[in-house]
C-alpha cells in the first residue's frame, strides 16, 4: 500500500516536501487535482495520481497551468475540494484566470500550490509568486518544514472554504525537494456529490452564477474576505516567536528561511540577544502580532528569498504605526544586508546578522579554506550541463548545427523550455541563440520571419518539445502560418515530459491516472493549421541532415515543421536497454593523429565516450554508454563500431 | 524503540556524486532507515537542470529532536560519502573541516570538459592525497567495479551505504535496510540491495581499504 494512504494516525514517515503537500490535501478530503509539471512542483501531482483510484480522485496533467486552474476551479464550483500546483512561472500563465476567479469566488475549498525556485536551481528565471497573492488579494501561507507543509496544506482547504476564496500555499525548492519527518493525520473522505448550483439570484454567492461582475461589488467582497483572513491569522498556531522579550535584533522570516535563521542564531550563540518571528501567514499580515513584536525591538532584519515582499509589507506597517511604535532600523534586501538575488542559506543569514550587530563570524579556519580551495581549483574541474548519454537531443542539435554551418547565412535557433534548453551550451553545440518562456521560441521565430522587408535574410529555426508544443506553442504557430513567416519549427518529440519525470501529455495514449486516452497528434495539428510537415529520425544523421538541408534550400514562403522523433534515453521504456553494443576498433582509431581532431570526444562530447590519452584511442565507457549508436556515424574513419543487440 | 545515541547532534552527512549514480535514492534510503529509529532527519538535495552528468549533492542532517535546515552551513560536514572521487574535493572546499571523514568510490565519471580535452582529470594518487589531506580519515573503495560484478553498476550506491554502516558512525543495519527497501521499492529489488549492502559492510569490517589513517 502507498505510504500516502496509511491510515495510522500519528505514524511518522520520511516524506519529500511535495509528498507531504499531497498527503495534506488527502487529509483535507481532496477530490480533484490538476496541474502542469514544472520543477520543483511536479511530485505533488505525481503522488496524487498514484493514489487516484484508491481514493476516488480525479487527477490530470493539464495542457498548461491556466487550464489546470480552470479544471480545478470547476470542481470547486461544483462544491468539491480541489488543488492545483505549479512552479512560479506557471502562476504567471494562470494569472489572467486567477484575477477573475477571485472576483467570482469559489465554493468547495480550492488551493493553489506555487513552488518557487529561488536561485533558479531548475529554472531560467528567478521570479516568484508571492506578489500575486497581494495582487489577487488572496491569503498566502508559507510552510517552513515538512510537517507544516502537510498541516498547512490541509488547513488551507478549511480556510478557503470558510472565506470562499482560493488560498495560495507557497513552497520553494528547499521545501518541495527536501525531505523530512512527517507525522500523519487523519485521512478524510468528504463523500460530496458534485453539483453546480446556478439558478439562484445574480448576486447569490451560494446558488447564483459564478461571475466576476459586478466588478466593484465583487472586488469589495474580496477585500472583506481578506480582512477576515487577517483576523484569523492573528491566532494561527503556525506563526511563532522564539527569543528574548526585548531582542537586540528581531528577525522576521518565513519558509525554509526560518530554518536558516534558527540555525544561524544557534551557531553564533545569539539566542539570548536575537529573536525570531516566524510568519507562516504572510499575506495579509497578522497586523497586531507583527506590531507587538516590532514594539519590543529597535533593529529588525527581514530574512526571505527573491523579492523583498515581507520586507516591504512590514515596512509599510511600521510606517503606518510609526507614531505608536517609534522609528525602527530595518535590515534586509533593500539596503543589501542580504543579497537581493540567489537563494539564502544559514551562512548568508549569519553574515547578515553579523552586519546588523557588528559581529564577525568565520565558518572555516582560513588555512583549511585556502588549502581546500587550491585543491578544488586544481583537481575538481567543473561539470558543465550536458545531455545524457544516448539523448536524442544531442543527435538533433548535431544535425541542426551542421546544417546551419553548411548553409552559411548566419542562421540561428530560437530556443524553448525543456531538456533541449541546454543546447544554449556546448553540449548542444551552442545552437540556441534565444531562450525565454514556454512557447516563446516559435513566437520569436515568427517575429524574425517578418523582417525580410528590412533586409533580414538569416535562416530562422526554432525548436520545441512535444509537451511544450501543446502547452503554449500552438497559438504562436497559428500566428506564424497565418502571417506567412518563413521559418522552420523543429519539434523534438521524445514522447514524454522528460525533464520533469515523464508525466503524460496530450500526445500520449495514457493520462495521469494511467487510463487510456486518445492521443492528439502533433503532425495533424500542424497540417490543419497549414504548415508543411516532414519527419526524420534524429539518430539517422544522414536522413536528418538531408531533411534540414532540403528545407533550408527551399526558397518557398511559409512556415515549415520538421518532427524529429526518438524516445528519451531515460524513459521507462528505453532506460537500461541498449540498442547497440558499441566498440572502438583500436586499429582504426588513431585519436590525435587522425585528421578528425578527436571529433567524437572534443566536439560531439557524449559522456559515454572517453579518450585514453596513454593509448591514443577513443574508448567507450560501458557504464555510461546508452547504446544509441549515433557516434558510429560521427567517426569519419568508421573506427566506432556498433553491433545490434539481439 | 530505544533511540541510539548520535556522536554529534546534528550529525551532518553529505552524499555526493554525479547525476545518474543513485545519489538521491541513497540519501532517501539512509534517511528512511534513521527516521524509523525515531530520529529527525532533513535531507536537502542540490542538483542542476540536467537529469544526468551534473554534480549532485544531498545534505543529510540527523538529530534526536530538531528539524535542521536543508542546507548544511559551510565547514560543518561530519562525514562525506562520495560516489565520484573529485566530487569529494569539491564538497570539502565548501563544507570540509579538520575533523571530517570521507568515504570515496574511486570510479571516475569524467566531466565533459575533460572528455573534450580542455581540462585535466587528476590521477588516482593526486585524488587520494587531496582527500586525505583535507580530512581526518579517508577510505577508498572501487564500489562501481564491485557493483558491476554483482551485475549492475547502479548498486555502487548501496555498497557505499554498506561501507558507511561498517564505519559505525551512524546506527545503520541490514534489517533497517530490508525494512526501508520494502517500503520504498519493489520486492524484486531487495535481494540485490542486500547483497550490495553486505559487500560494502564486509569491506569495512576487514578494513582492507582504509588508507592507514582510518579509525
Amino acid at each position: 500500500m502507498s505510504r500516502l494512504l496509511d491510515e495510522t494516525e500519528g505514524k511518522e514517515y520520511f516524506f519529500m516536501g511535495n509528498e507531504a503537500i499531497a498527503r495534506g490535501a488527502l487529509e483535507a478530503g481532496l477530490s480533484v487535482a490538476a496541474a502542469y509539471p514544472g520543477t520543483p512542483s511536479s511530485e505533488i501531482i505525481d503522488n496524487l495520481s498514484r493514489v487516484a483510484k484508491a481514493r476516488n480522485l480525479y487527477v490530470e496533467w493539464s495542457v498548461n497551468e491556466k487550464v489546470a486552474v480552470e479544471v480545478a476551479a470547476a470542481a470547486s464550483f461544483a462544491g468539491l475540494r480541489s488543488l492545483t500546483a505549479m512552479k512560479q512561472n506557471g502562476v504567471n500563465v494562470a494569472s489572467d484566470f486567477l484575477l477573475h476567479l477571485v472576483g467570482s469566488g469559489i465554493r468547495g475549498g480550492m488551493v493553489l500550490i506555487s513552488c518557487d525556485d529561488p536561485g533558479a536551481l531548475s529554472s531560467v528565471n528567478e521570479g516568484e509568486a508571492r506578489h500575486f497573492a497581494r495582487l489577487l488579494e488572496i491569503p498566502l501561507l508559507e510552510p517552513s518544514d515538512f510537517q507544516e507543509a502537510k498541516d498547512m496544506t490541509a488547513w488551507a482547504f478549511e480556510l478557503s472554504e470558510e472565506l470562499k476564496t482560493i488560498v495560495m500555499v507557497r513552497s520553494t525548492t528547499r521545501l518541495s525537494h527536501a525531505s523530512g519527518n512527517v507525522r500523519l493525520g487523519k485521512l478524510k473522505d468528504l463523500k460530496r456529490q458534485a453539483l453546480f448550483r446556478n439558478q439562484g439570484a445574480f448576486l447569490d454567492s451560494e446558488n447564483g452564477p459564478l461571475v466576476s461582475a459586478p466588478v466593484i461589488y465583487k472586488h469589495r467582497l474580496q477585500q472583506e474576505r481578506m480582512k477576515k483572513a487577517g483576523e484569523i491569522f492573528e491566532a494561527s498556531p503556525f506563526n511563532s516567536y522564539v527569543g528574548p522579550k526585548e531582542p537586540e535584533l528581531l528577525l522576521i522570516t518565513s519558509s525554509s528561511c526560518f530554518l536558516y535563521s534558527r540555525e544561524a542564531v544557534e551557531i553564533m550563540g545569539l539566542a539570548g540577544r536575537v529573536g525570531i518571528l516566524k510568519l507562516a501567514t504572510t499575506w495579509p499580515l497578522p497586523v497586531n502580532l507583527v506590531k507587538r513584536r516590532l514594539a519590543r525591538a529597535d533593529k529588525v532584519l527581514i530574512v526571505e528569498e527573491v523579492i523583498p515582499f515581507l520586507e516591504e509589507n512590514v515596512k509599510v506597517l511600521a510606517a503606518e504605526c510609526a507614531g505608536e511604535l517609534g522609528i525602527k532600523t530595518f535590515f534586509g534586501k533593500r539596503e543589501e544586508t542580504l543579497p537581493s538575488v540567489g537563494e539564502l542559506n544559514p551562512d548568508l543569514v549569519m553574515a547578515a546578522i553579523g552586519k546588523a550587530l557588528g559581529l564577525e563570524y568565520q565558518a572555516i579556519s582560513s588555512d583549511y579554506e585556502a588549502k581546500a580551495r587550491e585543491l578544488s581549483l586544481l583537481f575538481a574541474p567543473g561539470r558543465e550541463q550536458t545531455f545524457c548519454a544516448g539523448c536524442p537531443h544531442r543527435a538533433s542539435f548535431w544535425s541542426i548545427h551542421q546544417a546551419l554551418q553548411l548553409d552559411g547565412r548566419k542562421g540561428f535557433v530560437c530556443g524553448d523550455i525543456g531538456c533541449y534548453t541546454m543546447a544554449m551550451f556546448p553540449c548542444g553545440f551552442s545552437a540556441l541563440k534565444t531562450l525565454h518562456s514556454m512557447g516563446s521560441g516559435i513566437g520569436l521565430a515568427g517575429g524574425f520571419g517578418q523582417l525580410g522587408q528590412f533586409g533580414f535574410d538569416q535562416p530562422v529555426l526554432t525548436v520545441c518539445g512535444d509537451s511544450t508544443f501543446y502547452h503554449a506553442a500552438i497559438p504562436a504557430l497559428i500566428n506564424a502560418v497565418h502571417h506567412r513567416a518563413k521559418i522552420l519549427m523543429i519539434i523534438l518529440d521524445n514522447s514524454g515530459t522528460a525533464m520533469t519525470g515523464f508525466q503524460s501529455h496530450p500526445g500520449l495514449s495514457v493520462n495521469a491516472m494511467g487510463e487510456d486516452s486518445p492521443p492528439v497528434d502533433i503532425a495533424r495539428i500542424c497540417e490543419a493549421i497549414g504548415a508543411k510537415v516532414a519527419y526524420a529520425d534524429p539518430f539517422d544523421l544522414e536522413e536528418t541532415g538531408r531533411a534540414l538541408a532540403g528545407i533550408l534550400e527551399d526558397e518557398g514562403q511559409g512556415t515549415k515543421v520538421l518532427i524529429l522523433r526518438q524516445i528519451c534515453a531515460l524513459s521507462p521504456e528505453r532506460k537500461g536497454k541498449k540498442r547497440f553494443e558499441m566498440k572502438v576498433d583500436e586499429d582504426r582509431c588513431v585519436s590525435e593523429a587522425c585528421g578528425c581532431n578527436r571529433l567524437c570526444t572534443r566536439i560531439f562530447r557524449c559522456p559515454g565516450l572517453m579518450n585514453d590519452y596513454a593509448k591514443g584511442k577513443a574508448i567507450i565507457d560501458e557504464v555510461i554508454c546508452a547504446g544509441c549508436g549515433v557516434c558510429a556515424s560521427i567517426c569519419p574513419t568508421g573506427a566506432i563500431e556498433r553491433r545490434e543487440v539481439a | 524503540m530505544e533511540k541510539a545515541l548520535l556522536t554529534k547532534d546534528p550529525y551532518n552527512l553529505i552524499i555526493t556524486g554525479v547525476g545518474g549514480q543513485g545519489n538521491v535514492l541513497a540519501s532517501r534510503l539512509l534517511a528512511g532507515m534513521l527516521v524509523r529509529q525515531g530520529f529527525r532527519v532533513t535531507v536537502g538535495e542540490t542538483f542542476g537542470v540536467s537529469q544526468r552528468g551534473g554534480s549532485v549533492m544531498s545534505h543529510v542532517r540527523i538529530s534526536a529532536n530538531t528539524v535542521w535546515s536543508p542546507q548544511i552551513p559551510r565547514g560543518h560536514a561530519d562525514l562525506v560519502v562520495t560516489l565520484e572521487p573529485i566530487e569529494a574535493i569539491r564538497v570539502l572546499a565548501a563544507y570540509g573541516n579538520r575533523q571530517v571523514k570521507v568515504l570515496t568510490n574511486t570510479r571516475p565519471v569524467y566531466p565533459a570538459a575533460v572528455i573534450a580535452g580542455q581540462e585535466r582529470y587528476p590521477a588516482p594518487a593526486e585524488i587520494r592525497e587531496a582527500i586525505s589531506g583535507l580530512s581526518a580519515a579517508a577510505w577508498f573503495i572501487d564500489a562501481t567495479s564491485l557493483a558491476m560484478k554483482l551485475g549492475n553498476p547502479i548498486l555502487a550506491n548501496i555498497i557505499m551505504i554498506g561501507a558507511l554502516a561498517g564505519l559505525a558512525a551512524l546506527p545503520l543495519s541490514r534489517d533497517g535496510l530490508t525494512e526501508i527497501v520494502k517500503e520504498m521499492m519493489t520486492q524484486d529489488k531487495l535481494e540485490a540491495n542486500l547483497q550490495a549492502f553486505d559487500l560494502g559492510l564486509a569491506l569495512m569490517g576487514k578494513n582492507v581499504t582504509a588508507d592507514g589513517r582510518g579509525e
